[in-house]
């Protein structure tokens, strides 16, 4: 387990939230939403032009910018993706409703 | 499953006993609220608006049975009740009858069955306020698989719960009838959550702070203080926040030190979440659900290459649906209201009525309902883009592109339409949730070239640029036209970098942007959206229309000489039109001068007058001016009349004037059609001021600078 950030993570990465930075009535949304610490997020998409990016969390599909994922800190769970572009995937420990 | 009563409210709402119940409709985004809504009230249902700001109030009537019916209000989606707008405040306001709002008998909070992990912080947030609540759980269909255990919502929040299909009306009856119940019975929703000591000190000291009107217990007392210390903060925009309150709030917050609040609050309300969903779910494993037919779907709609081919493609067809398939409806609007005028031509007696009833008053229908077919065309695209899933796409592909103009990621399709008609255009704008992106895009969406110029533009360079070639091989005249769109789209986006920057500037606020699951959508709804955006559009917008085609007549009428010329009179024979001493005409040579350095003459002037009807109406309105009867753009004696017209033994209208008067076509708001959506999409008289006085201060410096420059250039007169 790696702490990095939320921006950094590989597609298909699979990760756990430990801290949402930024300005105060975003980082106030993102936790509504349910991206509190604690709560597993996947990278599951990144638009074409590079930016937004697309997370699953809680089942739902949510994108934010890229600027934005940088103030979002969390703990990988899997590796980045492997050279022939699979990811590998770990169960994650079920928490924050996975 | 209805849950064991709790003793009632000690205070009900005083009202009448007689008096209709109030039961609001909340929900998050995406979890089929609307038509939930429409399956509730059926065919009746109300559009208003909040007072002071611009959020849609859609009211409709549920039918209990015996008789009794309850009003039903349908709040704007939400994912939770914390506000830093007025638009976001009405959900609390509305929730707890505070600040004018009635206060609701029942809310019925609207669920997505596979999405209790994070649509429950709704639930438990107005819970918390004790709200009196029933807990639909929709779109049970889709959950199938893993179905939520709906008994223990009802344990949970201590409310009755209802599995829904709103969609193909399962539970439907159930519904009602445990709403009825709930009326009959009255009780509040109570919930425990477990908040740190810290947390819940500081929300007694709001508490303390709060005025009579906000109290009421201890427990509804500290949900209100918390909802404000989630709310409040030293830039929020909300009004009505008790004084005292925001005060403590924020020496809160500011003495808060390392302690994080957000963390303290919505961390333990999802750890009280977190706690319960396995008590609701059978399979946790399988909560929450894959989307793989979802994600199967993206990785086509959202591929580098093909996401753009369809998306390119599915604009194409709308954007040729505004240009092309709504011609027929209009043709024949236009055909029937020419056939009224003629049929009441034929009865009246010729006179000032009948020129008024025909002119005015038909032709003033004729303008309002000419524009129903592409704002239903619109409308249906926009429906479908939206319910399906794919516009929350649109802006995902589009964000990086609009985010540089400062300009929202969904603002792509209404700007599109803009090139057809600015007015279906400016209606679409409410895709965008929130005011300063529609505002903004409202602003620029009349700066695109919309199917109104092109008559203009089309009589211009026929006229007055020969039939020639570029380099021997490019034509001119398609040239300018395409030159025309070039020009319209560069200032489109550089005033709205300009205006984003200074007019409607707004804290940048981060995009968070929910890609639904794609779903099919429903046809009810959309035939329902569409009415009611046609209403609204005929009732708001249409009487502005109406009463400005009346006063744009009479200036081109009034005042009136003799209907039969004296027998004889030498001076009728070379008389100049009518038109030339009616006020519109009279105004047309008062502000000549104003114009002149634009290398306008006053018969172009009359025709900008009349073209504030609408842009094309300029070329009939000239065409009276020089005494051609019902001139459209190929009129051919108007093009010989405007290339003979000499001055000083030169032509008066040089290629140099027409490349001006295209450009303040161009520039230029003439087309209250525009104006009025504005003002009632805006509710307010200021914007679509602006608006005007913008875009004309842009359209006489831009030609200015033309015609001067060009002069100086040596380009001719």
């Amino acid at each position: 387990v790696t702490p990095t950030r939320l921006a950094d993570l590989a597609l298909r990465g699979v990760a756990v939230i430990e801290h949402v930075g930024g300005e105060g009535s975003f980082r106030r949304r993102l936790m509504e939403l349910g991206l509190v610490p604690g709560t597993r997020v996947e990278l599951v998409g990144v638009a074409p032009l590079g930016d937004p990016l697309e997370l699953l969390v809680r089942g739902a599909s949510l994108s934010i910018r890229r600027a934005d994922a940088e103030s979002i800190r969390v703990s990988a769970l899997t590796a980045a993706a492997t050279s022939d572009g699979r990811t590998s995937l770990e169960p994650a420990p079920a928490r924050g409703g996975q | 499953v209805t849950a064991a009563p709790v003793p009632s409210l000690e205070d009900r709402p005083a009202r009448a006993l007689n008096k209709e119940p109030l039961v609001l409709l909340v929900g998050n985004p995406n979890v089929g609220k609307t038509s939930l809504f429409n399956r509730l009230t059926g065919e009746r249902a109300h559009i208003g608006n909040y007072p002071g700001i611009t959020v849609e109030r859609r009211a409709g009537i549920l039918a209990l049975g015996n008789g009794r019916t309850a009003s039903v209000i349908d709040l704007p989606g939400a994912y939770s009740l914390s506000a830093r707008s007025p638009e976001e405040q009405i959900a609390l306001e509305a929730a707890l009858g505070l600040e004018g709002h009635p206060r609701p008998d029942l809310a019925v909070v609207v669920v997505d069955a596979s999405q209790l992990a994070r649509n429950l912080y709704l639930v438990l947030e107005l819970a918390e306020l004790e709200v009196p609540l029933v807990v639909a759980v929709n779109m049970v269909d889709e959950a199938t698989e893993n179905p939520p255990r709906l008994a223990g919502v009802s344990e949970l929040f201590g409310v009755p719960v209802v599995g829904t299909d709103a969609r193909h009306g399962t539970g439907m009856d159930e519904l009602v009838r445990v709403i009825a119940e709930r009326l009959e019975k009255p009780a509040a929703a109570r919930v425990l959550v477990r908040y740190p000591d810290a947390l819940l000190a500081d929300a007694r000291a709001v508490a303390e702070s709060l005025p009579k009107d906000w109290k009421r217990n201890e427990s509804r007392d500290r949900a209100v203080a918390l909802w404000l210390l989630g709310s409040v903060d030293h830039d929020d925009e909300l009004t009505h926040v008790p004084a005292a309150a925001r005060e403590r709030c924020l020496s809160i917050r500011a003495a808060a030190g390392d302690r994080d609040l957000d963390q303290e609050r919505i961390g333990a309300r999802y750890a009280f979440i977190d706690k319960a969903l396995p008590s609701l779910y059978a399979r946790m494993d399988r909560h929450p659900p894959k989307r793989k037919a979802s994600e199967r779907v993206d990785r086509v709609l959202l591929h580098p290459v093909w996401g753009f081919v369809l998306f390119l493609g599915l604009m194409l067809v709308v954007f040729q649906a505004l240009f092309s398939w709504s011609d027929p409806a209009i043709g024949l609007i236009e055909d029937a209201m020419a056939a009224t005028s003629g049929a009441v031509s034929d009865v009246m007696p010729p006179g000032i009525l009948r020129d008024l009833i025909v002119d005015g008053v038909i032709g003033g229908v004729g303008n309002v309902v000419v524009f129903l077919p592409q704002i239903l065309l619109l409308s249906l695209f926009i429906g479908l883009l939206e319910d399906s899933g794919y516009m929350a796409r649109v802006a995902f592909l589009m964000d990086r592109v609009l985010k540089s103009l400062g300009l929202h990621g969904r603002a792509f399709v209404p700007m599109l339409s803009g090139f057809a008609c600015a007015v279906p255009a400016i209606l679409a704008t409410r895709t965008m949730e929130r005011q300063r992106d529609r505002t903004l895009t409202m602003l620029v969406i009349p700066l695109m070239t919309c199917s109104a110029r092109l008559p203009v533009y089309t009589l211009v360079i026929a006229t007055l640029f020969p039939p020639s070639h570029l380099f021997g091989w490019v034509p001119v005249q398609g040239l300018l036209m395409v030159a025309m769109y070039v020009f319209a789209i560069v200032s489109t986006l550089l005033v709205a970098l300009v205006l984003g920057r200074t007019v409607v500037k707004a804290r940048r606020i981060p995009l968070i942007l929910e890609l639904p699951p794609y779903r099919l959508p429903s046809p009810i709804v959309t035939i329902r959206t569409l009415v009611e955006r046609a209403t609204v559009f005929l009732k708001e917008a249409g009487t502005v229309i109406l009463a400005c085609t009346i006063v744009l007549w009479a200036l081109l009428a009034f005042p009136r000489e003799s209907a039969t010329p004296v027998p004889g009179s030498a001076a009728t024979a070379t008389a100049a039109p009518a038109i030339e001493r009616s006020y519109a005409g009279r105004m047309g040579k008062a502000i000549e001068p104003v114009f002149e350095p634009l290398g306008f003459d006053w018969k172009l002037d009359v025709g900008i007058i009349g073209a504030f009807a609408a842009r094309e109406v300029f070329v009939s309105t000239l065409g009276l001016v020089y005494g051609v009867n019902d001139a459209d753009e190929e009129a051919v004696p108007l093009r010989e009349k405007l290339k003979n017209e000499t001055v000083d033994g030169r032509p008066r209208y040089t290629p140099l004037v027409g490349l001006s008067l295209m450009v303040f076509f161009a520039l230029a708001c003439q087309c209250m059609g525009t104006l009025a959506v504005v003002k009632r999409e805006t509710r307010s008289y200021r914007w679509p001021a602006f608006l005007f006085a913008y875009m004309t201060v842009l359209a006489y410096a831009a030609s200015f600078i033309v015609y001067q420059g060009g002069k100086l250039l040596g380009f001719g007169p």
